[in-house]
């Protein structure tokens, strides 16, 4: 049943293309409908699973028999946990594209697209069609940003699919290379997993698929294309890229990388400038990340940037937490990356859609003289919210993920944990500061409550926008406060047979 | 020799000669003074129904050549009955496409020449003796030349076709020295009875310059560099039709005949491209050659502002994809991939080539600029080549990245291999090279989707029969893309048949 929240998606798009070039409302319409209908899907997928399933396979089919190529798409909890994520992500996404009256059609058409594709790689257990599905994502995210973007649209949505296109070539050479090295005989990532490939192979593959997967998750110095797209894309584009697409990055560094290439964790012979492992230099990357990321967003002047760079300091938690191979270090980062899908889609949803598309800037200096807290109050207290989520507020799911992988990396590198601790205090610096120049600074107001001649008026904050927000918010604190919901999913999967090879390498 | 066996056997190529003719007659006869677009009607139709009928005279004549027969002349078997049918496939579109172009009064002999060219390449694709395939090579070759040329009004085309003629003739002058030197070496014309020849442990230096100056003539065929010069103006100065058929058609009776001629004469002279693994053969310099047109194709090809152009250097880099195929240890892998690939390719290209006819009727040009907002104006004809461009770039699951998945996959492949993934650079260095692609496809894309069009542009007229055949050809990349095994299975089983 979990196969339909693809089919429903590419549905989506086929009814979309056939609909009237200006029939706005029915395009929302069906975008609306055909990304429910896929989260309930995925729900149901997630109700249905008993905890000590294992792996459940959906669907499983020959497709190119003279390559041993099969149709095979299957979920354990890992899966689940994202595939629900990308649900709640989609609607709301739509939710907040409600205004969208450029090209309507077309926009709702390349953002199911993109869902589809997002399914698609979340389910397939096969290599071959798990790359198909990630490769069809990158397309529709050029046109997302390049057609309905903002600043520097096309340089961003140029950058982004170039990093992300180079990215995947990386996988595919060393999806390729393991192919052919095991005989060709199969594309299954549970069989492949089994076949011993030679440590040597393993130790240029692995840092090769991982890097790869790992742009898309914004490891730190290939982080670039993060900010930038981010900024440049509509709101909806900027929470499914944060929500979603940074996830498939690190969801394939563990799900492919990390599984079928373990010995590529393993230590060097020599030691280089202090490192002995890859496992030690992408810790170290993230950890950097997770600095660097902070930092950058404490002195940025435009408002998205700074959680454009939030997002790079917070995907380099998941990637510490996959650096660990410990099961806690390895739960933190699935749940992070749950966690982190549904914050920065609040955040991206208050600065691109409730503060953007009426104030028409974002940069900090002018919003300081708006005082929009009081104009747009919704606006303040769900940014305040989020920000509460994202610095690591125990009560929101962000404290429970960080805290999970930075015990995690206590044990496996305690340096790296402390740095790591480090950044989820300017973590509360950067928010802090956004939400004082955002939404808390300018002149007193008179003690008057009516609005006064300069005072800007902007149009009132939809139902849609409300909808939204409520739900990721009561998302956030659902999972905060009772985070066994989803462990119970991650931890079982990452028992499972298939991570015991990843798990033995972290502890010998 | 049995002449009436002969004739039972070159039965399509036949027909086709009679159509072709019959356009010629018709055309001058009962057609003479009607207006342009009734003639293009006739001509067009009666070329598709020659097509139609040879294919279907490939078809149901089953009956194999038996071996040895003419001494290679002519065989006939599943697999050149594949390849004829794809290649007439190929013609009848391009026939379809050339329907609405005004570039020339001579519609009979336009028509007559398309058709004789076909016939060059079905004779090409059936033999297997190096004498007839010169011969037919240069039939086809001439037909294409003047098919070049055929745009009096425009100075462009006949730059175009000097270029390609005098490149083509020096092509063909290597080939014929390589080939007779070949014979002089084996004293054999046949293919097979070659192999048996000059197979040995050391290979005579005589052979090896014989083999790079066959690969000089093939590659110039193939567009391969450093044998590229003439693609770029060729395929922009040429009549639109002409250039999308020697893109498309010609493109695959070439690499068809050219892996043919690897693979089945030059048995034994392989040699390795491998990583560290070079041995001496014909290989290594396959290997070189394409790793060349896939760097310099891309490369060059971001810098073009002319579609066609772009198109051409993208030609290149693709016929560099190809040749990767022909390095395949196991030879019907690597035969079955090199021909989905062209196969695709060849129906992508026309497609392009037809998106690029609609822009070019309505604008009087083919620069990038003018594609600005045409999804605004012909959504249809837009999404076509965005399906188009993006199988060309290799995104999943468009035919093309299947196509190219498979060519690297039988590169790499070695069955309990020495050296497993000697080729492995070749392919890194292809991969990587198709990362760069990505860009200037999007370029067009960007113009198209992206772009507002300029003030005062009214819709783009399309006309029926066009879009039809635009949708066609779109919707059979996304299915060959998505359910490869349709064209796989055929080919895979055609190939065993042939005794690859």
């Amino acid at each position: 049943m979990l196969a339909w929240t693809i089919y429903i998606s590419f549905l989506g798009v086929a009814v979309l293309l056939a609909l009237k070039p200006d029939d706005a409302r029915g395009a929302r319409i069906v975008a609306m409908l055909a990304s429910v209908t896929g989260l309930l899907v995925a729900l149901a997928g997630a109700l249905q699973y008993s905890t000590d399933a294992g792996l459940v396979t959906v669907a499983d089919k020959p497709w190119i028999p003279q390559l041993s190529i099969r149709y095979t798409l299957a979920v354990d909890g890992i899966s689940l946990t994202l595939l629900v994520l990308t649900g709640i992500a989609a609607v709301v996404g739509v939710l907040f594209s409600w205004n969208i009256e450029h090209r309507t059609k077309e926009f709702f058409a390349f953002y199911l697209a993109l869902i589809g594709g997002v399914y698609g790689v979340f389910l397939s257990f096969d290599l071959f069609l798990l790359f198909v599905f990630y490769e069809l994502a990158i397309v529709p995210k050029y046109f997302l940003i390049a057609i309905w973007g903002s600043t520097n649209r096309e340089y961003g949505a140029m950058k982004l699919a170039l990093y992300s296109f180079v990215g995947s070539t990386m996988v595919l050479i060393g999806l390729l290379a393991a192919y052919v090295t095991a005989g060709g005989n199969t594309f299954n990532l549970v069989e492949l997993a089994k076949f011993p490939f030679p440590r040597e192979f393993q130790m240029w593959a692995f840092p090769l698929v991982f890097v790869g997967f790992a742009i898309l998750a914004g490891l730190w110095p290939f982080h670039t294309w993060a900010p930038t797209g981010h900024v440049a894309a509509p709101t909806a584009a900027s929470m499914l890229l944060a929500g979603v697409i940074m996830k498939l990055g690190a969801y394939g560094c563990l799900r492919v990388a990390m599984v079928l290439f373990p010995l590529g964790l393993g230590e060097w012979e020599h030691a280089v400038l202090g490192l002995s492992s890859w496992r030690e230099v992408f810790g170290l990357l993230a950890v950097i990340g997770i600095v660097y990321g902070a930092m950058v967003a404490l002195v940025q002047k435009d408002f998205k940037f700074v959680i454009g760079y939030s997002s790079v300091s917070h995907m380099g938690f998941v990637l510490l937490g996959l650096m660990t191979l410990t099961t806690i270090g390895l739960s933190g980062a699935v749940l992070q990356m749950f966690s982190h899908g549904i914050i920065a889609g609040l955040l991206f949803a208050v600065v691109g859609r409730m503060v953007y598309d009426r104030t028409h800037t974002r940069v900090l200096d002018e919003l300081e003289t708006m005082r929009l807290s009081k104009v747009i109050p919704f606006a303040a207290v769900t940014f305040v919210v989020a920000g509460l989520a994202s610095m690591g507020m125990p009560g929101f799911s962000g404290f429970v993920a960080e805290l999970q992988v930075l015990i995690g990396a206590w044990k496996a590198f305690p340096t790296f944990a402390v740095f790591g601790g480090l950044g989820v205090l300017i973590g509360v610096a950067y928010t802090l500061r956004a939400i004082q120049k955002a939404f808390f600074s300018g002149e007193d107001a008179p003690m008057n409550n009516h609005p006064t001649e300069h005072e800007p008026k902007f149009n009132p904050i939809s139902t849609p926008e409300r909808v939204g927000a409520a739900l990721l918010i009561a998302i956030t604190l659902l999972i905060g406060l009772y985070p066994k919901l989803l462990l119970d999913l991650i931890v079982p999967a990452l028992n499972s047979p298939l991570m015991s090879g990843i798990l033995k390498v972290g502890a010998p | 020799m049995n002449y009436s066996e002969l004739l039972a056997f070159i039965v399509p190529e036949t027909l086709l000669v009679l159509a072709a003719l019959g356009a010629l007659l018709i055309d001058l006869t009962t057609m003479r003074g009607r207006p342009l677009n009734e003639r293009m009607k006739w001509a067009m139709g009666l070329s598709c129904l020659g097509c139609g009928v040879a294919a279907a005279a490939c078809f149901l004549g089953a009956e194999t050549t038996p071996t040895g027969y003419l001494d290679g002349m002519f065989v006939f078997n599943p697999l050149t009955r594949l390849v004829k049918i794809v290649i007439l496939l190929l013609t009848a579109i391009t026939a379809i496409l050339s329907v609405d172009s005004k570039f020339t009064e001579h519609v009979g002999e336009y028509f007559a020449l398309l058709l004789l060219a076909t016939v060059g390449m079905m004779f090409l694709v059936s033999s297997e003796n190096i004498l007839l395939i010169f011969i037919s090579l240069e039939l086809l070759s001439l037909c294409l030349y003047v098919m070049t040329a055929f745009n009096k009004q425009n100075i462009q085309s006949a730059e175009a076709a000097l270029k390609y003629f005098l490149f083509g003739g020096m092509a063909a002058a290597f080939l014929l020295f390589g080939l007779s030197l070949v014979y002089g070496l084996s004293g054999e014309i046949n293919l097979t009875k070659i192999a048996a020849k000059i197979a040995g442990p050391k290979l005579d230096p005589l052979l090896v310059l014989a083999l790079l100056m066959v690969v000089i003539g093939f590659g110039f065929k193939v567009a391969a560099v450093p044998f590229h010069l003439w693609a770029p103006d060729t395929y922009q100065g040429a009549p639109l039709p002409s250039a999308a058929f020697i893109a498309s058609g010609s493109k695959v009776a070439s690499f068809f005949i050219l892996a043919k001629v690897m693979i089945v004469g030059f048995a034994g002279a392989e040699g390795s491209g491998a990583w560290r693994g070079y041995l001496q053969g014909w290989m290594p310099v396959l290997a070189l050659v394409a790793a060349l047109s896939v760097v310099l194709g891309n490369l060059a090809a971001i810098a073009q502002t002319s579609v066609r152009r772009l198109l051409a250097y993208s030609a290149i880099a693709q016929a560099g994809y190809i040749l990767i195929g022909l390095l395949a240890n196991q030879r019907a892998d690597g035969l079955a991939s090199v021909l989905y690939y062209v196969t695709t390719y060849a129906l992508t290209t026309l497609g392009a080539f037809g998106v690029v006819a609609v822009v070019q009727e309505r604008t009087g040009d083919d620069k990038l600029s003018a594609f600005a907002g045409l999804s605004r104006r012909a959504p249809l004809v837009s999404f076509c080549m965005m399906i188009f461009l993006l199988s060309l770039a290799g995104i999943p699951p468009l035919a093309g990245f299947f196509g190219k998945f498979f060519l690297f996959k039988s590169a790499l492949f070695i069955q309990g291999a020495a050296q497993p993934l000697g080729l492995l650079w070749l392919v890194i260095l292809a991969l990587a090279m198709s990362a760069v692609s990505l860009y200037y496809y999007l370029q067009v894309l960007k113009q198209i989707y992206v772009i507002e069009a300029p003030t005062g542009a009214e819709s783009a007229k399309v006309t029926p029969l066009a879009r039809t055949i635009l949708l066609l050809l779109a919707l059979a990349i996304v299915i060959l893309g998505s359910a490869p095994n349709l064209l796989l299975e055929p080919l895979t089983s055609a190939i065993k048949a042939a005794g690859f």
